[in-house]
C-alpha cells in the first residue's frame, strides 16, 4: 500500500516537480512559533467556515430560485421539500455569523499581539480586503432570502451610496437596475454571491497565506523567531523556537475544528436563529415593498458601523458625512499599521496606555453594535423610565463614535511621541503548551 | 531538552482513530449533501399515483398517460392483437420476461400478455436502449424494418423494436422488454398507476 | 503554573465561556418584546399538534392557508395514518401529496376583511408563539370594529374571532378615561362562558400554537432528533484530537 503511495507521488513529482516543495514550504517545513495559543485557532477556522460556506452555498444554488416573484418560496423549499435542505441551509446562515465571529476575534488576535507591524503589514493589508470583500457578500447573501428584512436591508444600505453629492441618485438606481430593489438587483447580487465575490475571496485568501508564510507567523510575546537563535530537533538552520507547522499545528488545530463544530452544530441544530440573531424574525416575511418592518436592522455584524452611520447628523444640506464615517471606520483598520508607530508588538509588554486604549476600543465595538441592534433603544427606557430616548441614544452612539475613532488617534499620539513606557521584551519565546 | 523516547505504536494508534473518526464523520456529513438530490417532496407529489378510467378507450386503441412525468402506455388489445403474442415468441430476446428482462415488470404481469386482464396492457414507453419514446405501429403487415411484423412498438431513434406486450425483439439494440409500472385495477373500468394492488402487497 | 492549571486556563474555561455566551443569548432574546406571557408550546409534544392541527382545520383553514405545508408531510410526522389526514382534516378536496391551501378566494376574502388573510405558514417565526398564543386569548367585543372584534395584543386587527364558541364572549373594561388620551383598556373579562372553560381554553390554544410553530418549522423535529447523535459523535471526536495533539507535542520542549 504504502508502495503503491510512493510511486504515485513519485509519477507525480516527476511532472509537476514544484508541488512537493510548495508542500513542503506551507506545511512540514513552514516552521511556526512553538508558543500559539487559543487565539491562533481562528485562522484555520476561518479557512474552515469559508469551505463550508462554499459547499453549503454551491447545494443551495441547486434549489434556489433567483427571482423576485420566486426567491422566498425556493427558500422554504429548501426548508421543508428537499431532503436535508434544512440542514444545509442552516449550516450556510449559521456559517455565515460564526464568519464574522470568528473573523473578528483573528483580526482582534493581531491587534493583540502586534501582528499587522513590520514585516506583516501586506498581510494586514490583504485580511482587511477580505474582511472588506466578506461583508459585501454576506450582504448581498442576506439579500437572497427575499424577505421583508433582506429587501429592506437591500434599500436601506443601497441608498447609503444615494448620498454621494451629484452622482448619488443614478448610482443608486444603477446598483439596483430598477427604482427599488427588484428582479434585476435580486439577479445581479445572485450573481456576484454566488461566484464573482467567491473568486475573489478565495485569491485574498491564498495571497493573504502566501504573504503571510513569506515573513512567518507572529506569536503571543511578538517575537520575531527568525531573527532567535536557530537548530531544533528537526533541522539544524531552522528557528529554535519554530515547529514545523505539520503535524503539530495540524492536530492542534484540529482540536480547535471539534470545539467549534460542537458550537456550531449546537446552534444549527438547537438554536439555528439564534433567537433572532443569526436568522431575524422579520425576514420570515415575505418581501413587502409597502411595509418596512417595524425594528429595521442590519444583521448583528454590521451593526457597528450601521450605529455609525446613524450617529452622524447631516450638515450642508447632505447626509454623506455619516456614510463617509462609516466607511472611515473600516479605512482607519487598514491604516493600523501605520498609526501603530510603537516598536513593541505583543500586549504583553506594551504600555497601560495601549491595554486601555484597546479595551475601550472592544467596549465602544460592542456597543456600537447594541445601538446599531437597537438595544440602546429598548434599555434607555427600560432602565432610565420617561427620558428622551433618541437624545441619549445619540450621545452614548456619539460618545462610542468617539473612542471608536479616538483609539486611532490615541494609538498614534502615544507611540509618536513616545509616551508609551514598554516592558522589556524577551529574546526568545516565553510559554507553550 | 528531554531524552522522552516517541511511542510510535501510540501515535500510530491514535494517528488511524483519529483519522477513522474524521472520516466516518466527514461520510455521514457527505450524506445529507447526496439525500439532497433525491426527489424532493415536491417532485414526489408531483409524480403520485395516477388514476384513468378505461371507459373510452377502445379496443385496439392506445392512451398514453403521465405519470411521474413518465409517458405510459394504456393499450386496450384486440383478440387478434392478442393473438400475436404467442407467433413472434422465438423471435425475443426473453418472451417469457424471466431473463434478463426479470425485473422489468412486477410479479402479477409476470406472464405472456404481461398485464392483469390481458386485453390491458400498461407499459412505460421508454425504450430500453437509450429512453426515447417508441412510436405505436399496430397493423399487422410488413415494414420497411421487419418483413414479417405483428404489430408492436418500434423506436425511431435506433431502430429497435418490441411486440405489443412489450417484449424486444432479438437483433436490435434495447436489451430488455419495456418496463410494466406497478398498477392495479380500482375497480373493473378504472385503474391506478403508482400503486401495486392489494393483494401484492 | 501547574499543567492542569494550564489547561483549564487554556482550553476548559474559553470553552465554557463561549458556550456560556452561546446558551446564555439565546433566552434573553427570546424574551425580547417583554410583557407577553410565555405561551408554554411544545412541538416534541404529537398528541398536543394533533388536537392543535384539528383545531386548525376545523377554525382557521376557512380564511388561512399553510401553503409552505403539505398533508402528507403533517400525516407522517404528527403520526396520523392517510385516511385520518384526507378525512378528518382535510376538507378541501387537495390531494394528499398537495400544501393547505384555504379555499377561500383571495380578492373575496380582502374585500370582507380589508385585507387577505396571511398565509400561516411562517407566523410563528415572524412574531413569535408567545405572541400567538396571547393573540388567540386576547380578543374582546368591540362594536365600533367592522367586524365586531377587537384585540388587546394586536389593537384593531381585522381578523373575526372564530374561536369564541369555544372561549365564551370576552369585553373589555376600560381604564379611567384622561383628557386628552385614546380609550385604553384595562382587562378583559369573559361576559358569556363558552364550550370550554378558561383552563381548556388556554390549553386548546396552547395546542393550536404549537401546531402553527410545528408548521413553521417542520424541520423542528428532525433537528432534536440528530443534533443529541452529532453533538455526541463531535465530543467523541474532539476527545480524539485532543489525545493525539498531546502526544504530538511530547515533542515540543
Amino acid at each position: 500500500m504504502a508502495n503503491v503511495f510512493t510511486s504515485i507521488g513519485d509519477w507525480v513529482n516527476e511532472r509537476a516537480p514544484g508541488m512537493m516543495p510548495a508542500y513542503r514550504k506551507h506545511m512540514t517545513e513552514y516552521y511556526a512559533p512553538k508558543n500559539f495559543n487559543l487565539w491562533y485557532y481562528f485562522g484555520s477556522l476561518a479557512l474552515l467556515v469559508l469551505v463550508n460556506q462554499i459547499v453549503t452555498g454551491i447545494f443551495l444554488t441547486m434549489n434556489y430560485n433567483p427571482s423576485a416573484a420566486g426567491a422566498f418560496a425556493s427558500v422554504e423549499y429548501i426548508m421543508r421539500d428537499v431532503e436535508w435542505g434544512w440542514l444545509i441551509r442552516y449550516m450556510h446562515s449559521t456559517g455565515a455569523s460564526l464568519f464574522f465571529v470568528v473573523v473578528l476575534l483573528h483580526m482582534f488576535r493581531g491587534i493583540m499581539y502586534g501582528s499587522y507591524k513590520k514585516p506583516r503589514e501586506l498581510v494586514w493589508l490583504l485580511g482587511m480586503l477580505i474582511f472588506l470583500v466578506l461583508m459585501a457578500e454576506a450582504f448581498m447573501g442576506y439579500v437572497l432570502p427575499w424577505g421583508n428584512m433582506s429587501f429592506w436591508g437591500a434599500k436601506v444600505i443601497i441608498s447609503l451610496f444615494g448620498t454621494i453629492p451629484v452622482i448619488g441618485s443614478t448610482l443608486v438606481e444603477w446598483i439596483m437596475g430598477d427604482f427599488l430593489p427588484a428582479d434585476a438587483t435580486l439577479n445581479r447580487f445572485f450573481a456576484l454571491h454566488v461566484i464573482a465575490l467567491p473568486l475573489v475571496l478565495l485569491l485574498l485568501v491564498v495571497l493573504h497565506i502566501a504573504a503571510l508564510h513569506e515573513v512567518g507567523s507572529n506569536n503571543p510575546d511578538g517575537v520575531e523567531i527568525k531573527k532567535g537563535p536557530k537548530g531544533n530537533r528537526w533541522d539544524a538552520l531552522k528557528p529554535a523556537d519554530g515547529i514545523p507547522f505539520h503535524p503539530y499545528y495540524t492536530v492542534k488545530d484540529l482540536v480547535g475544528v471539534g470545539f467549534f463544530l460542537l458550537i456550531a452544530a449546537f446552534i444549527i441544530f438547537f438554536a439555528p436563529t439564534f433567537g433572532g440573531w443569526f436568522l431575524e424574525h422579520d425576514n420570515f416575511i415575505p418581501a413587502n415593498n409597502l411595509a418596512t418592518p417595524s425594528h429595521i436592522k442590519p444583521v448583528w455584524y454590521f451593526t457597528p458601523f450601521y450605529a455609525i452611520v446613524r450617529m452622524i447628523p447631516s450638515f450642508l444640506g447632505s447626509a454623506v458625512w455619516g456614510v463617509l464615517a462609516m466607511f472611515g471606520a473600516i479605512a482607519v483598520l487598514f491604516a493600523l499599521p501605520w498609526f501603530d508607530r510603537g516598536k513593541v508588538k505583543s500586549i504583553r509588554y506594551r504600555g497601560t496606555g495601549f491595554k486601555v486604549a484597546l479595551g475601550l476600543f472592544v467596549v465602544s465595538f460592542f456597543m456600537l453594535g447594541a445601538v446599531g441592534a437597537g438595544i440602546t433603544a429598548e434599555v434607555i427606557p427600560a432602565w432610565f423610565g420617561n427620558v428622551d430616548v433618541t437624545f441619549w441614544e445619540n450621545l452614548f452612539g456619539r460618545v462610542m463614535t468617539l473612542i471608536y475613532f479616538g483609539f486611532f488617534a490615541f494609538l498614534w499620539a502615544y507611540t509618536y511621541f513616545g509616551w508609551e513606557k514598554t516592558k522589556p521584551v524577551p529574546e526568545r519565546v516565553t510559554t507553550h503548551d | 531538552m528531554a531524552n522522552e523516547v516517541v511511542d510510535h505504536g501510540r501515535r500510530r494508534f491514535l494517528t488511524a482513530t483519529t483519522a477513522v473518526v474524521g472520516g466516518i464523520g466527514i461520510v455521514s456529513a457527505a450524506v445529507p449533501f447526496i439525500k439532497s438530490w433525491e426527489p424532493s417532496a415536491r417532485a414526489k407529489a408531483a409524480g403520485a399515483p395516477v388514476t384513468q378510467s378505461l371507459a373510452k378507450i377502445e379496443a385496439g386503441q392506445l392512451l398514453i398517460v403521465s405519470w411521474r412525468s413518465l409517458p405510459v402506455f394504456v393499450l386496450n388489445r384486440t383478440a387478434a392483437q392478442l393473438a400475436t403474442l404467442p407467433q413472434v415468441d422465438s423471435r425475443l430476446v426473453d418472451p417469457k420476461s424471466n431473463g434478463v428482462s426479470a425485473d422489468q415488470q412486477p410479479k402479477y404481469a409476470q406472464n405472456e400478455a404481461r398485464s392483469i386482464k390481458p386485453e390491458w396492457l400498461v407499459i412505460v414507453g421508454i425504450c430500453t436502449h437509450l429512453g426515447c419514446v417508441p412510436d405505436f405501429v399496430p397493423e399487422i403487415k410488413p415494414e420497411p424494418f421487419d418483413p414479417e411484423w405483428k404489430g408492436g412498438f418500434y423506436c425511431p431513434c435506433h431502430k429497435s423494436r418490441y411486440d405489443l406486450a412489450g417484449r424486444v425483439f432479438n437483433g436490435v439494440p434495447a436489451p430488455k422488454n419495456l418496463q410494466v409500472p406497478p398498477y392495479h385495477f380500482i375497480d373493473d373500468s378504472t385503474i391506478q398507476i403508482g400503486v401495486d394492488p392489494k393483494e401484492a402487497g | 503554573m501547574t499543567k492542569r492549571q494550564l489547561l483549564m486556563k487554556r482550553y476548559i474555561f474559553p470553552v465554557a465561556l463561549a458556550l456560556g455566551l452561546v446558551v446564555g443569548s439565546v433566552p434573553v432574546q427570546a424574551s425580547e418584546g417583554g410583557a407577553l406571557p410565555s405561551a408554554g408550546t411544545n412541538v416534541q409534544d404529537q398528541a398536543s399538534l394533533q388536537r392543535g392541527a384539528k383545531l386548525f382545520f376545523n377554525y382557521c383553514v376557512g380564511c388561512h392557508s399553510l401553503k409552505y405545508m403539505r398533508y402528507e408531510r403533517i400525516a407522517t410526522d404528527l403520526g396520523l395514518s392517510e385516511q385520518e389526514v384526507m378525512q378528518n382534516l382535510n376538507f378541501t378536496g387537495a390531494k394528499f401529496g398537495e400544501t393547505v391551501v384555504s379555499h377561500m378566494p383571495e380578492d373575496a376574502a380582502a374585500k370582507w376583511f380589508g385585507k387577505a388573510p396571511p398565509d400561516l405558514s411562517l407566523e410563528v417565526r415572524a412574531k413569535g408563539a408567545d405572541w400567538v398564543n396571547a393573540y388567540l386569548n386576547s380578543f374582546y367585543l368591540d362594536p365600533s370594529r367592522p367586524v365586531g372584534w377587537n384585540n388587546t395584543v394586536f389593537p384593531n386587527a381585522s381578523m373575526p374571532f372564530p374561536l369564541w364558541e369555544l372561549q365564551g364572549l370576552q369585553t373589555a373594561e376600560m381604564k379611567p378615561a384622561k383628557a386628552g388620551e385614546d380609550p385604553a383598556v384595562e382587562k378583559l373579562v369573559l361576559s358569556q362562558p363558552g364550550k370550554l372553560t378558561p383552563a381548556q381554553f388556554q390549553q386548546a390554544t396552547r395546542d393550536l400554537t404549537s401546531f402553527l410553530e410545528y408548521a413553521s418549522e417542520p424541520a423542528a423535529l428532525q433537528r432534536h432528533h440528530y443534533g443529541i447523535w452529532v453533538l455526541l459523535f463531535l465530543a467523541f471526536f474532539t476527545f480524539l484530537a485532543a489525545m493525539l495533539k498531546k502526544e504530538y507535542w511530547k515533542d515540543v520542549h
